[in-house]
């Protein structure tokens, strides 16, 4: 009895002519996370993707679950070939699922004949199945309307299917497919979060971080590329820049008043990224910004920030509550990273009173009181860059 | 070169420790419970390491038990004495400034119904030996007092209280945590009046991963941890004999010279005292009379993580706080009546017997600039 990975397609599938440079993305992104399990064939109908090991010994279980995190996929499901006849389907039927129905209680059948010159019909496939079915099933009794397991026939092209569980996949665009954009990475329960959703719409990630020894240490920097090792199960490869800040934000202490720290702060931060965002040929900008959460994200904060950008900042968390932020955190695994007691370079120094309806005349005022402009040409040239790539 | 001044935390194992766990590790593999030669060999080893430790507290070899470190042991310490004599006497009288692992195995039975007993010391930060022989009653099944202060070097009045206790009710367990007091200060089991004694391995330049605890003949311990009934039956899981073998190797090198050792390390004390006085902004708070191997000090105004990532940057190793938090706050010093602000920006300074003046002179300056250069 063979088994395959059916993928099916999410938004993808209703893309018109440029379908397959989608569909292309797609299988490359598929092929390159499993590539590590073992061999696979990787081939396309119908919206579906189907993905079939080469060998008996591949785990499938992991497979599934390296899928379920690629992004462009609607669902998934491990599923039994059968040969185009109706014997044949029964027959896989009852060994295939003898995992599953002798345990269960309620049961429905449904089919689905894309080959429309299979010559049962889909209600008789299913009247047909549900009755050999239950014969062999005594446990079993038929609920249509809210059974515990329903088992699906596709009768496609070259081969029919019969499985049993349908599993959500992770929704969205396939990763590249929309180009790449710079996110701003503290190590925060934030950052990841913002740079998993716009992932999600098929953007490529690539993530600047800030580095102020002594004021912050090795571990804070570490901390960071553990959430970007983690977020490239999501996201795939991820180019990791770290900036050396500590100078910046020595001058910032004396020459700037407390109360603008933060704000003077977060716009260097961002002039820096757009200078690296630009050589590295990223569109946009992402931040983790919620408006109010802080002092420095509320909309009056927010406006002085965009002030200084050049290139579109994408914020997706900006209407999001903290309680659904986590809930995202934990579902993709970087919760109990970011929430790693480290200093980061936006905690040091922190105003005790920050300003937090700042005007934007005023911050420009107290930031051209200095030339940060030598400070900001040192801190991108001496950026270090590193490379995560899906591992394992 | 760098300057390795955090062994409180942990120190630089010594070659003969290093020679003794590779031949166990490459030669010596056997299993100490296989009947064969190779099995024998291997226990040969494990007594070896036993008969040092023990000779070391001046006790017989029997009391020593093998232990994964010393959290191993307080926690073996505290829920094995309360499971075996907890039963009606429910009171458990500790000092307020323990290491974690007994603090906190303290509020588990705390909440499993046990009455916790933490004693605080005076205004001036300094224990009264009457404060825990009044806090003792009959009732107690245990009192578990450090010797010497992880992050302070303050030596608590152990022999003191557990004579007196001792005396007026012999049936309470006294348990000492020596971990930091162990091949620094002269220890005997005997005259300490110490039913149990927790030690570490690391700490005194052997590998991580051992420790061991003194049991007094006649103490009964209830295991937590059972199987294979290694260690007779009191911690079972097959004995890890290179760590030990190592462990014993360095006591053997440093117990004959724990008193050269004081000495040469309270001069190194004075010497360092002597240079911070020269530096504005300094406070020493660690007792005069605690134990020279740890000075813990205050560089006013800057946070002690940034201080600490300041000398890190000049190759300089010392701790914030105790090693083991990963820098949060223990509350310790609070105990010992020093101010939030001076807490903040605490740093321990901790030596051994290697460190030289030319290191400590390193320090000194490293910390002086720091004091200059970091904006608080």
């Amino acid at each position: 009895m063979k088994e395959i990975i059916l993928v099916k397609y999410g938004e993808i599938a209703l893309k018109g002519l440029n379908k397959s440079t989608f569909e292309d993305m797609l299988t490359k992104n598929v092929k390159r996370r499993i590539k590590s399990l073992g061999n696979f064939t990787c081939t396309r109908a119908q919206s579906t993707l189907y993905i079939t090991p080469e060998s008996d010994d591949i785990d499938l279980s992991e497979t599934v679950e390296r899928i379920k995190k690629i992004f462009g996929i609607a669902a998934l499901c491990r599923a039994c070939v059968c040969e185009k006849n109706y014997d044949d389907i029964r027959e896989k039927s009852f060994e295939y699922l003898a995992d599953i129905l002798p345990y269960a209680k309620t049961f429905k059948v449904t089919a689905k004949r894309a080959d429309k010159s299979f010559a049962m019909k889909s209600p008789e496939i299913c009247m047909e199945l549900g009755g050999d079915l239950l014969e062999k099933f005594p446990n079993l009794s038929v609920d249509v309307k809210n059974p515990e397991v329903t088992v699906t026939v596709e009768i496609r092209d070259t081969n029919a299917f019969v499985h049993a569980e349908n599993i959500k996949g992770a929704g969205g665009l396939p990763v590249g497919s929309s180009g790449k954009a710079m996110l701003l990475l503290s190590g925060g329960i934030d950052s990841p979060v913002a740079g998993w959703m716009m992932a999600k719409r098929g953007v490529h990630i690539a993530a600047i971080h800030y580095v102020s020894p002594p004021y912050t240490s090795d571990r804070a920097q570490l901390k960071v590329e553990q959430l970007c090792d983690k977020m490239t199960d999501y996201c795939g490869g991820i180019a990791f820049y770290c900036v050396p800040f500590t100078e910046i934000q020595e001058a910032l202490k004396d020459h700037c008043p407390e109360e603008f720290f933060t704000i003077i702060m977060r716009r260097l931060m961002m002039e820096i990224a757009q200078r690296i965002a630009e050589k590295e040929e990223c569109l946009a900008l992402i931040t983790g910004e919620s408006v109010g959460q802080v002092a420095s994200q509320t909309m009056s904060a927010i406006v002085c920030t965009d002030a200084v950008c050049r290139i579109p900042v994408f914020r997706p968390l900006i209407g999001m509550d903290k309680t659904e932020i986590i809930e995202i955190a934990r579902k993709i695994n970087t919760f109990e990273t970011s929430t790693l007691p480290y200093e980061d370079c936006c905690t040091v120094f922190t105003p005790k009173h920050p300003k937090v309806r700042p005007v934007l005349a005023e911050i420009d005022k107290a930031q051209n009181s200095f030339n940060f402009e030598p400070l900001l040409q040192k801190a991108v040239e001496n950026t270090e860059q590193k490379i995560f790539n899906f591992k394992r | 070169m760098s300057v390795y001044l955090d062994n409180a935390a942990t120190t630089k194992p010594c070659n003969e420790a290093i020679e003794a766990i590779a031949a166990a590790l490459t030669e010596n593999y056997g299993n100490p419970s296989s009947l064969h030669r190779m099995g024998l060999n291997a226990q040969l080893s494990v007594d070896r390491a036993r008969r040092s430790i023990a000779d070391a507290l001046g006790c017989d070899s029997e009391c020593i038990l093998f232990t994964s470190g010393a959290t191993e042991s307080n926690n073996l310490a505290l829920r094995g004495v309360t499971s075996a004599y907890g039963r009606k006497k429910r009171k458990i009288v500790i000092s307020s400034v323990e290491h974690a692992s007994v603090a906190e195995t303290a509020a588990d039975l705390e909440k499993k119904g046990y009455d916790i007993v933490r004693v605080k010391p005076d205004s001036d930060g300094k224990y009264c030996a009457n404060d825990f022989i009044c806090a003792v009653d009959e009732n107690t099944c245990l009192i578990s007092m450090m010797l010497v202060n992880n992050e302070t070097g303050y030596i608590l009045p152990v022999n003191d209280v557990f004579n007196v206790v001792k005396r007026k009710y012999p049936e309470i367990i006294t348990h000492c945590d020596c971990v930091q007091g162990f091949m620094k200060l002269p220890i005997k089991a005997l005259s300490m009046n110490s039913d149990l004694i927790s030690l570490s391995g690391h700490k005194i330049h052997g590998a991580k991963g051992v420790g061991a605890l003194y049991i007094k003949k006649g103490i009964r311990l209830v295991p937590i941890i059972t199987g294979g009934k290694q260690e007779k039956g009191i911690r079972s899981g097959t004995e890890s004999v290179p760590l030990i073998a190592g462990f014993g190797a360095a006591v053997e090198k440093f117990c004959s010279t724990i008193s050269e050792r004081y000495e040469k390390v309270s001069e190194l004390k004075k010497f360092l005292l002597s240079g911070l006085s020269s530096i504005d902004g300094i406070t020493v708070n660690s007792p005069s009379d605690g134990s020279p191997y740890i000075v813990n000090i205050s560089a006013s105004g800057r946070r002690s993580e940034i201080m600490l990532h300041y000398l890190e940057q000049h190759e300089i190793y010392v701790s914030s706080g105790s090693a083991c938090s990963k820098g949060a706050q223990s509350g310790v010093l609070a105990e010992f009546g020093i101010n939030r602000e001076n807490a903040d920006s605490a740093i321990r300074i901790s030596m051994t017997s290697e460190t030289t003046e030319d290191e400590l002179l390193k320090f000194i300056q490293a910390l002086k600039d720091g004091m200059k250069n970091i904006k608080s």
